[in-house]
C-alpha cells in the first residue's frame, strides 16, 4: 500500500510549531517558510524581487563592509533576543567605523523542533530594529539541521554601509593627539550580567537589563556637533578594557583613565562583586567608546546625554604623553594600576 | 577565600533569606547564622552567609579614622612652624 | 550605610596613608596569605600609595595555587568514570593537571559542571539520582564550613550518590612554615575571613612563640591601609601581637557554629602544599562517620603519575621570596590564557593577579 504523507500537499500550515527538516531542504516547506515569515517581516523592494544576489545603488564613496555571527546562550533574556543582537551589532560595527550602515543579509541555521512562535518573536524583533536603525535587510539564507546539531538558532549577519572619505581615519585612529579626551555613551556591564543572570544554576535574579541596541542614531548626534571624533570602537565582548588595550597598545601615546568616572550601575556591581568579576571585563551591546577633541568633549558628550542612548555618557580619560603604548587607571582611592592586557573568559570564583 | 560581599537581609524563610547585594537579589543559606535578622547585613561566602556585620563596629571604626585627619592636621601646623622659623 | 564605599573614602585614605609615612622609618617586609587579599592590594593600587620601605608579598594565600597537580589529576579520573558528574568551583576548571585539565574533559565530553553553592550541587544530585555527584571541596577555612553543611545536608535527605573530595586546608601551619623556611617576613596581614570563622585564637603562637605580629585586615582599601598601620607600629616598637582591624566581622572567638560543624564533619591530617612540602595537621580530611560521603574513601580510580613542576616556580612565588616577574615563564610561556601554574591560572593567583593589574 502506497501511504501518501498529506502535510506534502498542505500550503505551510502557521499553526505548525516546530522546524522541520525539511524547512532547509529548498522545496515547498522552505519558500513557504521564507514567504510567510522573512519576506512578511523584512519586506523591502529589494528583497521582494528575491534574486540569488542583491542589487544595492550606490554612489561613489568607500563601502564598509562587515559580518558577525551570533550564538547567544539563553537566546531570550532581560532586554532583548539573538535577533537584537544580530542586527545591532552589525549595525555598531558598520557605525563605529564612521560609515552610513545601510543594507544587512540575515542567514539563519535552525535546529531541527526549534519554536516557530519562538523564531517568530526574533524575526520581527530584528524587522523592529533595522528599521529604527534605517536600515534594510535585503538578502538571507535559511538552513536547518538535526535536533541537537545547533543550538536552537544561529543568526549571521553580514552588513554595508558607506564611509565617507573625511572619517576613514576613524577606525585606526591614526589622527589621535596628545590630550584626546575618552568618552563612553553610559554604564558598563549591562549586557553581560543580565545574560549572567538568566543562567539558572546562579539563582541570581536582578532587574538587570541589557544595553542592546544600533547606536547610529547616536553617533549622528556626535557627529552633528563635531567632525572632530578620532576613534570610536563599540565595547563588545571583553568590555570596556579590551577596548581601551585595543587604543593604546603598541602605540606612541598612553591612556589614563578614571575609575570614578566611569559609569557602572549599582547591580552590575553588586553582582559582579558576589561573583567576582572585573565590570570592566564584562560584554555590553550598546556602548561606544570615543576618542575625541579635547574642545570639543563637553559639546559631545551633551549632544550625547540629549539622546536616549547617551544619557549617562561621560567623559573617562584622556590621551597622555607618559608611558607610551600603556593604559593606567587611577583607582578610586587615587592608586594606580594597569589596564589589564587580558580579555578572557571569566569564571564565577569562590575566592 | 576570602570572595565575600555584605548583603542585606530582606526577608527570612526558615534556613534561607533572601537577600540583597547592591540590586541583584540572591537566595543565601544562613544555616550558620541562625541569629541574623531582617535588615542584618551579612557576609555571602559561596551560597551561605558566614558572619553578621556588625554595623556599630562599622561606625565605630570609621571614626577612628577621623582621628587621623586631626592627627595629620597637627601634624602640618608643627611643619608649618617649623618652616615659619626658617624663613 | 553601603559597607564598602566608606572605606574607600579618599580623603580619609590619604589621611592614613599620611599616618603610614609618618611612622615607618625602618624597611619592613608584610605578607598577605589571601587571595581576596591579593586581589584588593593589586585592584585599588594600594603599593603605589605607600613609601618605598614598606614592601607587600603575597603568600600561599590561593587554594587553588598550593593544591598538588594530583588532585586535578584525580579528578579527572573521577570525571571518566561512567554516571559521574563533577561538580567545582570556577577556581579550578582550567588548572592544569598532569595531561590534561577539567575544562578540557569537558569539552571531551564529562559532565563537569561549575557551581556557585556546595548546595546547588546538592540540587543536582538530587535531580541525579542514578548520577554520582562528586564535589570538588577546595578551599581554607571560610569555605570549609560550607562542605560540612553539604555533607550534613546530604545526610538529612538521605542522598546516596553525594561525595565531597577534600583538599581543604588550614592556614597557621603554612604561616608558621614560612618563617621556619626563613623567608623573610616582619608582620602577617591576616586573613579577613578565615578569621572572621576561625577567630583569632589560632594565630597566637605566631606572635608569642615566633615574634611576628598578625593583624587581621578586611578588603577595603582603608582596612588594608589601617592593618598595615598597625603592624607597623608594632614593628616599629618591637610589640609583635595579633590584632584585629576588622572588627565589624571578625571578632576573637569567630563564628561558633561554623567551627562546631567543620569539627563534627572533618579532622586535621597531613597536607602537601606547594612551595612547602607535607605540613603536619594542614589538612581536613572526613572523619569515618561520614565515609559514605568521601570520594577517596568510596571510589577507586588510576590516577596517572603526577608530572613534575619544570620551569614553573609558583613554589617560590607562592613563598613570597620570588615575584612573579622573576618567573622565566611568565608573560611568555605562561599567561592567564595559557596558563602553565596554577600561581596563574587562579584569578586570585599572585601571577594572575599582578599580571592584570600590575600596580605600580
Amino acid at each position: 500500500m502506497l501511504f501518501l504523507n498529506i502535510n506534502h500537499f498542505n500550503e505551510l500550515n502557521m499553526k505548525r510549531e516546530n522546524i522541520l527538516l525539511g524547512h532547509g531542504s529548498g522545496g515547498k516547506l522552505t519558500h513557504d517558510l521564507i514567504d510567510k515569515l522573512f519576506v512578511k517581516y523584512f519586506s523591502n523592494e529589494i528583497l521582494d524581487a528575491q534574486g540569488d544576489s542583491s542589487i544595492l545603488p550606490i554612489e561613489g564613496e568607500q563601502i564598509s563592509f562587515t559580518t558577525d555571527s551570533f550564538v547567544v546562550n539563553p537566546i531570550f533574556f532581560p532586554g532583548g533576543n539573538i535577533g537584537n543582537l544580530a542586527v545591532a551589532g552589525t549595525v555598531n560595527d558598520l557605525a563605529v567605523s564612521g560609515a552610513k550602515p545601510l543594507y544587512l543579509s540575515a542567514a539563519f541555521i535552525l535546529e531541527e523542533g526549534f519554536s516557530l512562535s519562538e523564531l517568530e518573536i526574533i524575526v520581527k524583533s530584528m524587522a523592529d530594529d533595522a528599521k529604527a536603525a534605517g536600515v534594510k535587510i535585503v538578502t538571507g539564507d535559511t538552513k536547518v539541521v538535526e535536533r541537537g546539531h545547533a543550538d536552537k538558532v544561529f543568526i549571521n549577519t553580514s552588513g554595508i554601509g558607506i564611509l565617507p572619505k573625511n572619517r576613514m581615519h576613524i577606525s585606526s585612529g591614526k589622527n589621535i593627539e596628545i590630550g584626546d579626551k575618552i568618552i563612553i555613551n553610559g554604564a558598563i556591564g549591562d549586557h553581560g550580567m543580565a545574560v549572567m543572570a538568566q543562567r539558572n544554576d546562579l539563582n541570581i535574579t536582578s532587574e538587570m537589563v541589557s544595553d542592546c541596541a544600533p547606536l547610529n542614531g547616536l553617533i549622528d548626534a556626535a557627529f552633528a556637533v563635531s567632525e572632530d571624533i578620532k576613534f570610536m570602537r563599540d565595547a563588545t565582548r571583553g568590555g570596556l578594557s579590551s577596548v581601551l588595550t585595543e587604543l593604546f597598545e603598541g602605540k606612541s601615546f598612553g591612556v589614563e583613565i578614571e575609575e570614578d568616572a566611569i559609569p557602572v550601575h549599582d547591580n552590575v556591581l553588586g553582582m559582579c562583586e558576589l561573583l567576582g568579576f572585573d565590570p570592566m571585563q564584562v560584554a555590553n551591546e550598546g556602548k561606544v567608546v570615543m576618542v575625541v577633541k579635547a574642545e570639543k568633549a563637553e559639546e559631545i558628550v551633551l549632544a550625547l546625554r540629549n539622546h536616549t542612548l547617551g544619557k549617562e555618557a561621560a567623559i573617562i580619560g584622556e590621551i597622555t604623553v607618559s608611558h607610551p603604548g600603556k593604559g593606567w587607571i587611577i583607582t578610586t582611592i587615587g592608586g594606580k594600576r594597569v589596564i589589564d592586557m587580558l580579555a578572557g573568559e571569566q569564571l564565577p570564583r569562590i575566592c | 577565600m576570602c570572595l565575600s560581599i555584605p548583603a542585606i537581609i530582606e526577608s527570612i524563610q526558615g534556613d534561607l533569606a533572601k537577600v540583597d547585594v547592591g540590586g541583584a537579589k540572591y537566595e543565601a543559606n544562613i544555616q550558620l547564622v541562625p541569629d541574623a535578622k531582617v535588615g542584618d547585613y551579612v557576609l555571602i561566602h559561596t551560597g551561605l552567609a558566614i558572619q553578621i556585620i556588625d554595623e556599630e563596629e562599622a561606625i565605630a571604626t570609621l571614626e577612628t579614622f577621623k582621628e587621623f585627619e586631626e592627627l595629620n592636621e597637627s601634624m602640618d601646623e608643627e611643619e608649618k612652624e617649623k618652616g615659619a622659623h626658617l624663613i | 550605610m553601603k559597607l564598602n564605599t566608606e572605606f574607600r573614602d579618599k580623603a580619609t585614605v590619604k589621611n592614613l596613608v599620611k599616618a603610614i609615612n609618618a611612622l615607618s622609618t625602618k624597611p619592613i617586609t608584610l605578607m598577605e596569605v589571601c587571595g581576596g587579599h591579593t586581589m584588593s592590594i593589586q585592584k585599588f593600587g594600594i603599593p603605589s600609595l605607600l613609601p618605598k620601605n614598606i614592601k607587600l608579598i603575597s603568600g600561599p594565600g590561593c587554594p587553588v595555587c598550593v593544591t598538588d597537580r594530583k588532585y586535578i589529576d584525580q579528578s579527572i579520573a573521577y570525571s571518566r568514570m561512567s554516571n559521574a558528574i563533577i561538580t567545582t568551583y570556577g577556581d579550578l576548571i582550567r588548572v592544569p593537571g598532569s595531561s590534561s585539565s577539567l575544562e578540557n574533559e569537558r569539552a571531551l565530553g564529562r559532565d563537569i559542571r561549575i557551581v556557585y553553592s556546595i548546595l546547588d550541587a546538592i540540587k543536582i544530585a538530587e535531580e541525579n539520582p542514578d548520577k554520582k555527584i562528586i564535589f570538588l571541596g577546595i578551599g581554607f577555612e571560610t569555605t570549609t564550613p560550607g562542605s560540612a553543611i553539604g555533607i550534613l545536608t546530604a545526610e538529612n535527605k538521605g542522598l546516596k550518590n553525594f561525595f565531597l573530595y577534600s583538599a581543604h586546608k588550614v592556614m597557621p601551619p603554612a604561616m608558621s612554615a614560612l618563617i621556619d623556611e626563613d623567608v623573610k617576613i616582619d608582620g602577617y596581614i591576616g586573613p579577613g575571613h578565615v578569621s572572621a570563622i576561625t577567630g583569632t585564637g589560632i594565630y597566637n603562637f605566631i606572635a608569642e612563640e615566633l615574634g611576628l605580629g598578625v593583624v587581621i585586615a578586611g578588603f577595603e582599601p582603608l582596612d588594608l591601609l589601617q592593618a598595615i598601620l598597625m603592624l607597623v607600629k608594632q614593628f616599629e616598637s618591637g610589640k609583635p601581637a595579633v590584632e584585629i582591624a576588622y572588627s565589624r566581622v571578625v571578632n576573637h572567638e569567630g563564628n561558633l557554629i561554623a567551627q562546631q560543624k567543620v569539627n563534627q564533619v572533618f579532622e586535621p591530617r597531613d597536607d602537601w602544599w606547594r612551595g612547602l612540602g607535607i605540613l603536619p595537621d594542614s589538612g581536613l580530611g572526613i572523619r569515618s562517620e561520614y565515609a559514605a560521603f568521601d570520594a577517596e574513601n568510596v571510589f577507586e580510580v588510576e590516577v596517572e603519575p603526577t608530572k613534575k613542576d619544570g620551569a614553573c616556580i609558583c613554589g617560590s612565588v607562592l613563598k613570597g621570596i620570588a615575584k612573579p616577574f622573576e618567573c622565566k615563564l611568565y608573560g611568555k610561556g605562561c599567561t592567564p590564557m595559557d596558563p602553565v601554574g596554577p600561581c596563574m591560572v587562579s584569578s586570585e593567583g599572585a601571577c594572575h593577579a599582578f599580571f592584570k593589574y600590575q600596580s605600580l
